[in-house]
């Protein structure tokens, strides 16, 4: 962009909405010069985070996550399968993530979003490198029945941070999910249970919550010269390249460091910032699912 | 603590690398990469006119097309497309060829681990082949963590499925930086920064700082290594 310098005399002459569509580099570095962003906060805070467990009653388990105005909705659909013979006793979890037309003008519809695929995996990647769920548990007769977890996740509002929204979103759907009551139907099947055969014996009596071992939090960070921005909005991402998403669970361990590319170099200093800010935000994004789901249960 | 490696390499072996340039006769720009067993194959065709939609038209547009031994593309690919794109954004000097696509096409040719950083390489090495301008080169490794904390470099397909955690590590070769390129330097030398960092499996904090450490220390042989394939034709100009 051009008018680097020259630019500093025309913020005080120019429009300030102006200024910030002609020079949004410019207008985004008079503000982190002292210390603050244009939205009010500071470089490190990350936005207001809310969630709210069971907003799809048709699923067995759901979340609607907001970080400032990224919004994620989560549902998690329990399917019975048979499990492949190279894990006799294992389930599986099938993780989707899609970005509709509604999310964001760059969305088109017909054609996905460049975005949606890459979160979707590394959301898998993470999700089954933290150990957050043990497959085990997922099973239901060895070798015959086991759970098939179909997690979908709708962004329907991307406003930056989309990893971190869609991570929290999947953790409070799992911290929400009853798994369905199953009995052996004549056939020798394993079926879901409706409510009017109560007569029959469930296969899986008391196993209908899934112990979360080692929650993973994460927090995307933007490098910007000496500047390290928490959470950034859709807006900052677009102007600042240099992303980085650092993944840490509950026990503290590194599960993701994500930098793909992007014209800042990270040295290790930066590194140990970003680590040190998402220690911060794991606590707490801790307290605010815990307070979800605590209130889940006064219910 | 030893670990014993399939191949009986040492944990800071690598395994034998090889690079030719211009394999393909009508792209712009080709190279291979060998790193044992691996094998990738990258052309670059371009700068072509005009940028894709919802791209700056102020700056070039790197194009990324992976295409897998076999099968179809699916999100593993389109992640290492993403990857690729937005690693090799960041060492052209985009502001050069405004409202300009290159398209970089990546085929594997095998695949027994590293593969990720086996691409950029070859990538690398087409993106010179092809005369692009750049800021500096990049080089790939992977970093395998086991469980007992110890780091072993360049790992085979199986000895990525056996770790506990690895990471795929991109620092740039600082050695042929331009001059106005190299004085970006905040406190510590500019190949000690991180293009891209991609990395599974849970481990610590200081294992990571460590299998960077590690990482950084092979990469210097690989640049040396990068820099003398791509020699002659930096004679030849």
């Amino acid at each position: 962009m051009g008018l680097p310098d020259g630019s500093g005399d025309l913020l005080s002459e120019m429009d300030g909405d102006a200024f910030r569509r002609l020079f949004p580099l410019q207008f985004y570095e008079s503000h982190f010069v002292k210390s603050t962003r244009p939205d009010g906060r500071s470089l490190t805070e990350a936005r207001e985070t809310s969630s709210a467990l069971g907003a799809v009653a048709s699923a067995d388990g759901s979340a609607l996550v907001k970080i400032g105005s990224t919004t994620m909705l989560a549902a998690i659909k329990m399917e019975v399968m048979t499990p492949p013979t190279e894990s006799p006793d294992e389930g599986c979890i099938a993780i989707d993530f899609h970005m509709p037309p509604i999310c964001s003008p760059t969305v088109r519809p017909g054609r996905p979003a460049d975005a949606a695929p890459v979160v979707s995996k590394q959301l898998s990647d993470t999700i089954l490198s933290s150990g957050l769920i043990n497959l085990k548990e997922l099973s239901l007769i060895s070798g015959k029945a086991a759970w098939m977890a179909y997690l979908d996740i709708y962004c329907l509002d991307a406003d930056g941070a989309l990893f971190d929204a869609a991570l929290l979103s999947a953790v409070a759907a799992f911290s929400h999910l009853q798994i369905p009551v199953v009995s052996m139907n004549d056939e020798g099947k394993v079926v879901v249970m409706s409510e009017e055969q109560g007569g029959k014996e469930a296969v899986n009596n008391g196993k209908r919550k899934l112990t979360l071992s080692s929650i993973p939090f994460s927090l995307t960070c933007i490098l910007h010269k000496k500047y390290i921005l928490a959470d950034p909005t859709a807006e900052e991402e677009s102007i600042m390249e240099t992303l980085v998403t650092v993944v840490l669970d509950s026990s503290g361990q590194l599960v993701s460091l994500y930098k793909p590319g992007g014209p800042v170099l990270a040295y290790t200093s930066a590194i140990q910032d970003c680590v040190a800010l998402t220690r911060q935000r794991a606590r707490e994004l801790q307290a605010i699912l815990d307070e979800a789901i605590s209130g889940m249960e006064v219910d | 603590m030893e670990i014993d490696r399939v191949d009986g390499r040492t944990p800071n072996q690598l395994r034998p690398l090889a690079c030719s340039r211009g394999v393909l006769n009508r792209a712009h720009g080709s190279a291979s990469w060998t790193q044992g067993d691996t094998k990738v194959l990258a052309a670059v065709y371009g700068p072509k006119a005009g940028t894709k939609k919802n791209e700056n038209p102020e700056k070039a547009c790197i194009e990324v097309i992976w295409k897998p031994k076999t099968g179809q593309s699916g999100k593993l690919e389109r992640e290492y497309e993403m990857i690729l794109k937005r690693t090799l954004q960041s060492i052209c000097i985009v502001t050069l060829n405004p409202n300009t696509t290159t398209s970089v096409i990546v085929q594997v040719v095998n695949d027994d681990g590293s593969l990720l950083p086996c691409a950029i390489n070859a990538a690398c090495a087409a993106l010179v082949d092809a005369g692009a301008p750049l800021k500096h080169l990049a080089v790939a490794i992977c970093c395998c963590l086991a469980e007992s904390g110890y780091v072993i470099l360049d790992p085979s397909k199986l000895e990525e499925q056996n770790m506990k955690a690895f990471a795929y590590l991109v620092f740039p070769n600082a050695l042929t930086t331009l001059p106005e390129g190299g004085l970006r330097v905040g406190g510590e030398p500019m190949e000690h920064g991180i293009i891209t960092s991609v990395t599974q499996g849970a481990m610590s904090v200081d294992d990571y700082l460590h299998s960077l450490e590690r990482g950084r220390a092979a990469t210097a042989k690989m640049s040396a290594f990068l820099q003398k394939s791509l020699q002659p034709l930096l004679s030849d100009d």
